[in-house]
């Protein structure tokens, strides 16, 4: 049957996520956040964070393009994206954020450059998965299936 | 001694300038069955529960003016973020610790940053409890034996108020996460 299929597919995927490190426990503490009086938790989070994460980035860029760089203000972003990415549980984006802040206690704009590339890298990552598994939600749902959230 | 009304729902003033955030502690605090109201500023929870109009809010004065603008609306508990731009959680704390219709209300305080120093600070000052975020279920169901001792009548004084110069919120070094509050007993 195709719920099944599609059941295991979602489980699996699930699993590898938080195998790989790209999702952690707070994934999952939002999950259980979701359920028949609130079905649509897990996708409005998630897509806050990416409204959020988005907005921070580009923020982030135009600041180290400064020339004098304000390094009060890009702490204060990746502060901002390490917060909301440790809420949905986005573990490799917040650790590159952690790596980030550093080199801004350092005020050193290379690594403040490379760190930023390494957190839109991450970011992109984990957004790609997200989608995926919302996607495959949403298709256990409209064939029929209660969500594996 | 006065029974407890298990139908009556706490009201819970959450404050924190991020909107993922406070979805979660709405949520959160939803599924304990209290009734939310989210706040994006410290300057707004003070509007929120009549402070901001006060000139004065010191325990010497009389708290004519708190009166006035004092809401119908009962608080129970505020939970609120430390870092925040403007007034942070602290200095939010402090005032309503400050004023004497409202320092009876249990603050509770959030944290990203695990900062021992921070984390005295706030319990000196009088917060009832201080989380790591994020917070999770375990930590929000342990509001309910703060909201039930204050249900009804006052409590014993706090302590005397210390102040004490904070730290900054941001440019503090990242400490790996240590789950203080299960530590922590009251």
């Amino acid at each position: 049957m195709e719920v099944d299929q599609l059941q295991r597919t979602f489980h699996h995927y699930h699993a590898s996520l938080f195998n790989e490190g790209f999702l952690d426990e707070q994934f999952v503490q939002l999950q259980q956040l979701q359920d028949e009086s609130n079905p649509g938790f897990v996708v409005e989070v998630v897509s806050l964070f990416f409204e959020d994460s988005e907005r921070l980035l580009n923020d982030l860029s135009k600041a180290l393009d400064q020339e004098n760089v304000d390094f009060r203000k890009i702490d204060a972003h990746v502060h901002q994206l390490k917060g909301s990415s440790s809420s949905i549980g986005a573990q490799r984006v917040r650790d590159a954020c952690i790596a980030f802040r550093n080199f801004c206690d350092e005020r050193n704009i290379e690594a403040c450059l490379k760190c930023l590339q390494q957190v839109r890298q991450e970011y992109l990552l984990v957004k790609t998965k997200l989608e995926a598994l919302l996607r495959l939600e949403q298709q256990i749902v409209a064939a029929g299936g209660a969500s594996p959230m | 001694m006065s029974a407890i009304v298990t139908e009556t729902q706490f009201h819970v003033l959450a404050v924190d300038d991020s909107l993922i955030e406070r979805k979660l502690i709405e949520r959160l605090l939803k599924t304990s069955s209290y009734q939310v109201t989210a706040v994006d500023s410290g300057v707004k929870a003070l509007e929120y529960l009549g402070l901001l109009d006060d000139e004065d809010t010191s325990p010497d004065s009389t708290p004519v003016s708190t009166t006035k603008t004092h809401h119908e609306v009962e608080v129970n508990l505020i939970i609120t973020d430390y870092c925040m731009p403007g007034i942070t959680g602290y200095d939010l704390l402090r005032k309503i610790k400050e004023s004497t219709s409202l320092k009876d209300i249990p603050v509770v305080i959030m944290s990203s940053e695990n900062v021992p120093s921070r984390i005295n600070s706030c319990l000196e000052q009088g917060a009832e409890e201080f989380f790591l975020k994020p917070v999770r279920q375990s930590d929000v169901n342990k509001l309910r034996p703060h909201l039930m001792r204050t249900s009804g009548k006052r409590t014993e004084d706090h302590q005397p108020n210390k102040r004490k110069p904070m730290e900054e919120c941001m440019l503090s070094p990242d400490r790996t996460r240590a789950r203080y509050n299960d530590d922590l007993e009251l």
